[in-house]
């Protein structure tokens, strides 16, 4: 009684920035609105939920961008556990732009399906909370309570069709999955705890250097964490979730997971690597490299193999983790911040990429009711903006200037060869045989479009709702500028500076 | 180096003006044909002008230094700039690729191929001339990067969706091997940037430092250039994809291809890999001569041996790239000479023979060695022009082959210091030797096409040359007997720069 009555006496209340978390209470006050107003209106009017989400995600852009634009740029709140720093902006913008597009990639799949919108919406908003949330967590706990936060309503937004086995087979598969890593990881965390008797990433990096008597112990503790974030990205050989989820999972739930899920995870892992984890580089460098050549490799020889769109996706994405690995192999000593730009830029680009191309895949699977390669099939003849979307898409993902997507596998070169290594350049090779791989199966998927008869002789044409339309402008826009003017993107890569890296 | 900075905005306008050819063809109707043919038409003949101008306004006496040198910020986190220039070897490749195609455009106002859609054709074409002439004039490895990989989506749907039965077969080997080259020439790159201190992607400024970088690295990165640039030209043994791609392109990608992509390969050794890393080329040099004699030889070979007129000629090519790449590895300014006026004949020469198997190929719908025969006597303009383009192919003196071909052998007789002089004598007998196979595959190609009579009793499609082709090939074929009689038109333009190149091998 006493011990409560002395802690409590001891406890002030932190003085909170309201502005700095301005973007988290928006979504909060926003899916609270969409749960809402999901109860007191009728079927007819529920197209309100997904203005209202598309709103709630605007809105909180909009302090995201006051922040950024105010001079005071790092701003630190509860001891230090939770920063809103310039990389923490960028990625939290890119989640909010993201949700928006696949706002706008749902709308039209959500109201014209027969299952629950206001659900569909809330958990949404729900998820994107939780990424917006581990941008700036910078302390053990506030990293695990984010990533469940993104991670449990995206478990549901996977077997959101309940009706269909497939769906249900892509959350219990994710679930299960993913719950085991988090387990992994919240062990690795609780070794952490141990040996540094801190949460706090800044405190923890100090504790960490492979010495004493401990060594063994730090560096089971890196690496459980390690491979529990390559569940959630999807490394190989961590990977075999991801093409049966994304494969049931509806359309635009699988572009989310590919495009922000994933972004959410690979964060976390370079802020814990950087932050955290910078002097036990010699245990997890090795690690990363060697999950880097496998993630390329398999997920390509794999997507190589399928006939499904989805799921050759799924394996294109695996592979394209890989590359976003690839710099963090060196990460840690002098290529740390070349490598903390080449995975912000290649997540900024990728996502825009993707996402499109989800765009396209939605608006043709509207016709053709199908997810086979063959499907796409002379989608040039009959639809040509869509056939050269694709392609565009397409040729981004395989790094073909002058689209976007070659500044991003750029950047990760780059940073890798700041290390003048054999290992460096041993995987540079390797991710440049790898490129040429992945043309093997865009490629086919442009044959497809450009050069193969429609199935059954069907030309009809393809109606597209405007909200595709716009989040294809969108997308298509940024692959280009990114591709032609690609200091723009290098520009937020540039300025992504992690508070607590670098000795910064 | 020096810069001359006059008139800096010619190379841009004169590299993007298709671009906006390209924004006005997404806007004009399909359905409406004229209209697409006449704005593709107006777009290259604009091109050409613009050509024209920056040729009139080039300082020939200072035809080795960089001209019309524009440099703005393009990428400064990774210090790439748009640095942009051409002397004396860009030019006439700069050109060339402006005027061949216009002539693929008029060629095509008459010849769109199966399955139609002339929008999209000319779309493909203007952007692949847009990623051609960025190619020549790019001075920022970067910059350079983007414009040679900028043509490879064109040529790959102009093959894939134009093409003959094979067409996806051959457009994604074109695609992939051209791909791998392109992927390690990037690390190369990059190797070659951090090794130079990690200041600048700039070609002068590599050209300056480069030299520095030990040997052993220079041997490694020169590899990755190497590949990049050798799956291009192609040299043996990276040429597989050339005879399908050739075969299944329609004529006018196989025009282009031939004319200009190849060069893309032999003018990187020229203007990047050999002056960046001069040690690393000295290196190398003999086994590129010997890979360039063994495609001589090869190449002479497949074309013997070939039924087929079309894969015939796209077997010779890997016997002409062949003589170029072996000007090259000789390192000297006489060698790099020839192999650059090498690759200004093999596009003109090349060019007008694919522009020649396409018109066969409609008047007689194959192209079948065996069925064709007495062209002389039914289409007797047609017969004389190709055998002129055959001697011409096979270095008859007095036209543009021979410019390329024999200054090419000669070179090898003495090539740069440091070189094994054996060897590469070795080398000028054996491209020698070539030579004669040349005759042999040309004339017996000649011999069974176009005389004996006629195997063709069906006179339906049978005409002789038309109107769009004459327009279309009396430019070429004017260049190739131009550049053969007065061959210093073009070596007073090349030379200068040649030497300017090679400071680091002494000359």
């Amino acid at each position: 009684m006493t011990l409560l009555a002395s802690s409590a006496a001891a406890w002030t209340a932190p003085v909170i920035d309201y502005h700095a978390i301005a973007p988290e209470i928006v979504l909060a006050v926003g899916l609270t609105v969409v749960l809402l107003v999901d109860l007191f209106t009728s079927e007819r009017n529920k197209w309100l939920l997904s203005a209202l989400t598309g709103f709630s995600l605007l809105g909180a852009a909009l302090p995201v961008l006051t922040l950024a634009l105010h001079e005071d740029s790092v701003r630190s709140l509860f001891d230090g556990r939770y920063v809103v720093d310039e990389f923490s902006l960028v990625m939290k913008g890119l989640f909010l732009l993201a949700g928006y597009v696949i706002v706008l990639l749902s709308s039209s799949h959500v109201e014209e399906g027969d299952y629950w919108r206001g659900e569909y919406w809330f958990l949404l908003l729900t998820s994107l909370l939780g990424m917006v949330m581990m941008a700036s967590s910078r302390d053990l706990v506030s990293v695990f309570v984010a990533l469940e936060f993104l991670s449990i309503p995206a478990y549901m937004l996977a077997a959101w069709r309940k009706r269909d086995p497939k769906s249900n087979e892509a959350g219990v598969k994710y679930f299960l999955l993913g719950v085991f890593a988090s387990a992994v990881m919240l062990y690795g965390m609780s070794l952490l705890y141990g040996v540094a008797n801190s949460t706090l990433l800044v405190d923890i990096s100090k504790s960490i250097d492979l010495n004493g008597d401990f060594a063994a112990v730090q560096a089971l503790a890196v690496v459980f964490v390690v491979v529990g974030f390559a569940f959630k990205v999807s490394a190989v050989p961590f990977h075999t979730w991801a093409p049966d989820t994304y494969e049931g999972a509806p359309t635009p739930v699988t572009a989310f997971l590919s495009v922000a899920s994933k972004a959410a995870g690979f964060i976390a892992l370079v802020v814990l690597l950087l932050t955290a984890f910078p002097e036990g580089r010699d245990v997890w460098q090795p690690f990363i490299w060697v999950l880097s050549a496998l993630t390329m490799t398999i997920g390509n020889v794999f997507a190589l193999r399928q006939s499904n769109l989805i799921r050759m996706i799924a394996y294109s994405s695996v592979s394209q983790g890989g590359f976003v690995l690839m710099p963090l192999a060196v990460a840690g000593g002098a290529a740390g911040e070349a490598a903390l730009r080449a995975v912000v830029v290649y997540l900024v680009v990728y996502a825009a990429t993707n996402l499109g191309m989800f765009g396209v895949i939605l608006a043709v699977s509207r016709k053709t009711r199908s997810g086979d390669i063959a499907s796409m099939g002379g989608l040039f003849s009959y639809a040509p903006a869509l056939g050269v979307l694709l392609t565009i898409f397409l040729a981004s993902l395989a790094g073909i200037p002058p689209l976007g997507g070659w500044i991003g596998k750029f950047a990760a070169f780059q940073a890798l060869l700041t290390e003048a290594t054999p290992w460096a350049y041993g995987l540079a090779v390797i991710g440049a045989v790898n490129s040429v791989i992945a043309f093997g199966y865009y490629g086919n998927v442009m044959r497809e479009v450009w050069m193969r008869p429609v199935p059954h002789g069907d030309n009809s044409a393809i109606v597209t709702p405007s909200s595709l339309r716009i989040a294809l402008g969108i997308t298509a826009l940024a692959t280009l500028v990114f591709g032609i003017l690609p200091g723009v993107v290098l520009h937020f890569g540039d300025m992504a500076d992690l508070v607590g890296a670098f000795g910064g | 180096m020096q810069m001359i900075r006059d008139y800096n905005w010619v190379l841009s306008v004169g590299t993007f003006l298709p671009m906006l050819g390209v924004l006005v063809l997404l806007v004009t109707p399909k359905a409406n044909e004229a209209a697409i043919k006449t704005v593709a038409l107006l777009t290259s003949i604009a091109t050409v002008i613009v050509g024209v101008f920056t040729l009139l306004n080039f300082n020939f006496d200072q035809a080795g230094s960089m001209q019309f040198v524009a440099q703005t910020d393009w990428i400064p986190v990774i210090k790439s700039t748009y640095f942009i220039g051409l002397d004396g070897i860009s030019l006439p490749l700069y050109l060339l690729s402006m005027v061949v195609t216009l002539l693929v455009v008029i060629y095509s106002l008459d010849h769109i191929p199966s399955p139609g859609n002339p929008k999209a054709f000319f779309v493909l074409m203007l952007i692949l001339q847009t990623g051609m002439a960025g190619t020549f004039i790019a001075q920022d490895l970067i910059l350079f990067f983007v414009f040679f990989e900028l043509v490879l989506l064109p040529m790959y749907f102009m093959i894939g969706v134009w093409g003959g039965e094979q067409r996806q077969y051959a457009s994604l080997k074109f695609f992939l091997y051209t791909m791998f080259g392109s992927a390690l020439m990037l690390v190369a790159f990059l190797a070659i940037f951090f090794k130079t201190g990690a200041e600048s992607f700039a070609i002068p400024y590599l050209v300056e430092n480069g030299g520095g970088i030990a040997k052993n690295a220079q041997v490694w990165i020169f590899a990755g250039m190497f590949i990049g640039f050798a799956v291009k030209v192609p040299m043996f043994p990276f040429h597989t994809w050339l005879p399908d791609a050739h075969t299944q392109a329609p004529t006018q990608g196989s025009v282009i291809l031939a004319a200009i992509l190849l060069k893309l390969g032999t003018y990187g050794f020229v203007r990047i890999a050999i002056p960046t890393l001069p040690d690393a080329a000295v290196e190398w040099a003999p086994w590129i001569g010997g890979l360039a004699v063994i495609g001589i030889i090869y190449g002479a070979f497949g074309c013997l041996a070939q039924t087929d007129m079309k894969r015939l000629i796209a077997f010779s090519s890997v016997a002409h790239m062949g003589f170029v790449m072996l000007g090259i590895s000789t390192l000297t300014s006489f060698g790099v000479n020839a192999a650059v006026f090498g690759m200004v004949a093999h596009g003109l020469i090349t060019g007008m023979l694919f522009f020649i198997a396409g018109s066969v190929k409609e008047r007689y719908h194959t192209l079948e060695i065996a069925k064709l025969g007495g062209m002389l006597t039914q289409v007797p303009r047609l017969g004389w022009i190709l055998g002129l383009c055959s001697m011409a192919s096979l270095g008859l003196p007095g036209l543009a082959g021979f410019w390329g071909e024999f200054p090419a052998i000669l070179s090898a007789y003495n090539p740069a210091d440091g070189l094994n002089v054996t060897v590469y004598r070795t080398y000028m007998v054996i491209a020698a030797l070539g030579t004669v196979f040349a005759a042999a595959y040309l004339l017996w190609l000649y011999q069974r096409t176009a005389f004996g009579t006629p195997k063709n009793h069906d006179h339906h499609d049978l005409h002789d040359v038309n109107t769009y082709e004459w327009v279309a090939w009396l430019p070429l074929l004017v260049a190739i007997v131009a550049f053969g009689v007065a061959p210093n038109l073009l070596f007073s333009i090349i030379d200068p720069a040649v030497q300017e190149t090679l400071r680091a091998f002494g000359g």
